[in-house]
């Protein structure tokens, strides 16, 4: 690996800590210039539309360190909320019933993406497009256009109900015991110092005795299973269950992942970081919002931001190397000229 | 007659540290000259700078009087500098051939690559390094030393007026060597000049007319060879005295350790049978290609077998299940350091500590600094020379890698010890570290299976020598009667002493 990649690498590890700063930043300078910003109401809006994306992300930025990616997600949470509203539709009427059985619908759609990748040895991209479009249109053949909305209004209401004494929704907890029980695992366990090293090199890890086909089938189950629990809170929260709930959402996914300082290649990044990711996002869209930016705008800025962050640590890492040789002395022997 | 190539006042350094300080030497044509020091000396470094590939921080290049500025490895190679680096860089998706001739394929009209010529080419540059190699083969899954011999086809097909040869021999055993020295001294004798690095010493009496010693960053000194003695030259390299051999002590041997029954992945290697005891440390050799690395793949479940089991402690592992294997007592360390045995993006600690990571949790979790203790104990034990623990194990120096896989499985405290060229780029006074600790661990009771191509290394240290002949066992040869003679009858095939 040459010098500057190895650079460049010491340069992201502090990606994290740039993400942080730049969320607080946002907030800030948004609080201060944008009237609604600083109100209670933003930011209960902001945490609701964060929440199925994080929820999503934290499965992702596993697979996407292990050097795979999972674009069926936002497919499998829209055909886990139309079959859960079918059963809705035809008689059962449990809430924790219906949970289970989306979860577990959840495990075995990823399961299937899993098995293809890890059995069959397909490239993860080309089997999860594959089920984005299979997983979406089976959505449509459950329920084609209809919606089904009428839940009870207790459900809907428990769903998105604040905390005592704010405005931000009790559900945040969820995210948050599940956002620790991830960066745990990942940070702070053996199973996350083999995908680390499974990312960056598969075979060393295996010689070390890291089974890689069995962890990444469980990520793509546990991938499954959480998609399906971000379906059931997208449900809930807008009281309807269609087949082309969350459509597009795995973008917002990978977008918020790969701002968060996790690499492409696989092998980097870390959870704290895609997390502030996922907030800085969603402050700044609808920030934006509030300042009546346009919408074509807001997807430019998006995108923008997503380059910035791959391209920033190289060119981090470049300059610290031209510094670093300018420093040490005029070469008799000029280096590039 | 004045030097063809001249470095003056060569330095580079790495953010603290200096691998390179005010380095001077000369090559001349007709010359073999060699680059000695230990582990992390800088030689790599030097052979890098040399190939275009870092700009050195200070100092001069002169070739045939005219001073040469290189900005990387294109100029180097129109100047007519060849280099085989330490560590085999092929493109694993092309053929062989097409790595040989890569950026300068022969070309027949309309700018259309001339296959066949490429392959007659290749074909013909085996024949004379006498390799045996299907030049339309891709390159991914070639044995470390396949694909070392590539690099050295590879080098030598580009007929250049100085050739740089950073540990080409280190995967290699005897038979390749000659064939590769004969070449070389064509070479040598056509008027062109050759910069050896090694750290086998015999070979680097038998080729080079001058030797160059490094130590920290700094040239020591350069003499020439025939006044020169291994053991001066040893103690210019560490600045103190080392024994450069180390004696086997005696162990007792106990009950079996480690039965291979039958083992055979067709096509491969067929009928794979012996024993390892506990105390006892059994040999596996070969010529390059006959299959002694797939066979010790299998034992540890990177492969699947097709027939036949393994036995670790009378117990029978699962097939195809390197986990089951480690956790049986099986450490296995790996041919091709770069590829398998470590993870060059991940630091020196999350490397070593990599097999035994879930020995090192508590309540199942590894808390900060259970896995730098784990990894400073082995790093001290074995002279690992890094600025930082914490660095990304690419920075370290080659001979310093292959002492961190090391390490890394013989902090497991395995039962059955497999080692494939353990000592591969390692420094003389390492080397007999290396032999010690594993003739202590024999005498501990572990069972050792070692694949070197190092003869001397395969003689001093092994109770019993197999040798392998084109993926079927032709010889066991007990110690007292292991010799360099016997050994390499039994693996040209010329001699079934079983
Ligand atoms: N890319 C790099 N980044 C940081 N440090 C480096 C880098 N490359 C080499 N070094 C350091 O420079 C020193 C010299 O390394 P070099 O590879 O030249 O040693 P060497 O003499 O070839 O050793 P060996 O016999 O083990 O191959 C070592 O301390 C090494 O850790
Ligand atoms: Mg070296």
């Amino acid at each position: 690996m040459s010098d500057r990649a190895i650079r460049a690498r010491g340069a992201l590890g502090s990606w994290s800590a740039v993400m942080l700063v730049a969320l607080v930043a946002v907030a800030v300078v948004g609080s201060l210039t944008i009237d609604g910003v600083a109100s209670p109401r933003f930011w209960r809006f902001v945490t609701l539309e964060a929440i199925p994306i994080a929820l999503i992300a934290l499965p992702m930025t596993l697979i996407v360190i292990t050097g795979e990616i999972d674009l069926s997600v936002a497919s499998v949470l829209g055909l886990t909320c139309t079959v859960v509203g079918q059963l809705w539709v035809w008689g059962v009427s449990s809430l924790p019933a219906l949970i289970a059985i989306s979860l577990l619908m959840g495990a075995v759609l990823g399961a299937v993406n899993g098995l293809f990748v890890t059995g069959f040895g397909l490239p993860s991209l080309a089997v999860t497009i594959g089920t984005l479009a299979l997983y979406r249109g089976l959505a449509y053949v459950v329920l084609g256009d209809r919606a089904v909305a009428n839940y009870p209004v207790a459900w809907t209401t428990s769903a998105i109900k604040p905390l005592p004494g704010t405005t931000i929704p009790w559900v945040i907890l969820v995210v948050a015991a599940l956002a620790v029980i991830f960066a745990v695992v990942l940070h702070a366990t053996p199973i996350g110092r083999g995908l680390y090293a499974m990312g960056n090199n598969a075979e060393a890890a295996r010689f070390a005795g890291v089974n890689v086909r069995q962890a990444k089938f469980w990520l793509f189950v546990a991938s499954g299973a959480m998609s399906a629990l971000a379906g059931v809170f997208w449900t809930l929260r807008f009281a309807s269950a269609r087949a082309d709930n969350g459509t597009g959402l795995e973008l917002a996914v990978v977008a918020a992942v790969l701002l968060g300082g996790v690499s492409i290649f696989g092998g980097r990044g870390a959870l704290l970081g895609v997390l502030a990711s996922v907030c800085l996002l969603g402050v700044l869209r609808n920030a934006l919002q509030l300042a009546y930016v346009p919408e074509n705008t807001l997807t430019v800025i998006t995108g923008s931001l997503l380059i910035a962050s791959v391209v920033g640590p190289n060119v981090v890492g470049m300059l610290r190397e031209r510094l670093r040789r300018r420093r040490s002395n005029a070469p008799t022997v000029s280096p590039s000229s | 007659m004045p030097p063809l190539l001249t470095l003056d006042g060569l330095s580079k350094s790495f953010g603290a540290v200096a691998a390179l300080q005010d380095v001077r030497l000369e090559l001349f044509g007709g010359e073999a000259h060699a680059l000695v020091g230990e582990n992390g000396a800088g030689k790599s470094t030097l052979v890098k700078i040399l190939a275009g590939v870092y700009p050195p921080d200070a100092g001069t290049i002169t070739l045939d009087g005219q001073p040469l500025s290189l900005s990387g490895p294109a100029d180097a190679r129109s100047a007519g500098i060849a280099v085989i680096y330490q560590e085999p860089t092929l493109f694993p998706d092309l053929s062989v051939a097409e790595n040989i001739f890569i950026g300068r394929q022969p070309l027949r009209s309309l700018r259309r690559i001339d296959l066949a010529k490429m392959r007659a080419r290749a074909a013909e540059l085996f024949a004379r390094l006498g390799v045996r190699l299907d030049p339309d083969r891709p390159a991914r899954g070639l044995s470390i030393a396949d694909q070392q011999l590539v690099e050295i086809a590879k080098a030598i097909s580009l007929e250049a007026r100085v050739l740089v040869m950073d540990e080409p021999t280190a995967a290699l055993s005897g038979v390749e060597v000659e064939r590769l020295f004969a070449v070389t001294r064509a070479l040598r004798d056509a008027g062109a000049a050759v910069l050896f690095i090694s750290h086998r010493f015999d070979e680097v009496f038998a080729l080079c007319q001058r030797i160059t010693v490094m130590r920290d960053g700094r040239r020591v000194s350069t003499g020439v060879t025939q006044s020169l003695t291994v053991d001066a030259v040893v103690r210019q390299m560490v600045g103190r005295e080392v024994s450069a051999m180390f004696d086997k002590q005696p162990a007792a041997i106990g009950e079996p350790r480690l039965e291979v029954r039958g083992l055979t992945r067709h096509g491969v290697f067929a009928d794979i049978g012996f024993t390892v005891h506990s105390g006892e440390i059994v040999a596996l050799a070969g010529l390059v290609g006959a299959g002694r690395s797939e066979v010790i793949r299998a034992i540890f479940g990177i492969d699947r077998r097709d027939a036949g089991e393994v036995l670790v402690d009378g117990a029978a592992l699962p097939n195809a299940d390197t986990a089951a294997a480690i956790k049986a007592g099986i450490a296995l360390v790996p041919e091709d350091r770069r590829q398998q045995g470590l993870v060059m993006e991940l630091s020196v600690e999350r490397n070593a500590t990599l097999p035994r990571r879930w020995a090192l949790t508590r309540a199942g979790l590894l808390f900060p600094g259970a896995e730098s203790r784990a990894a400073a104990t082995w790093a001290q034990r074995l002279q690992v020379k890094a600025a930082r623990l914490t660095d990304p194990v690419a920075t370290l120096s080659g001979g310093n890698q292959q002492k961190v896989v090391l390490a890394k499985w013989l902090a497991t405290a395995p039962r059955v010890l497999i080692v494939d060229e353990p000592t591969r780029g390692i420094d003389v006074g390492t080397k007999a570290e290396v032999h010690r600790l594993l003739s202590t661990l024999a005498a501990d009771g572990v069972a050792v299976l070692m694949v070197s191509s190092e003869l001397p290394e395969v003689l001093g240290m092994a109770d019993r020598v197999l040798v392998m002949h084109e993926g079927r066992l032709t010889a066991d040869i007990p110690r007292a009667r292991a010799g360099e003679e016997a050994v390499m009858l039994a693996a040209t095939g010329q001699a079934a002493a079983a």
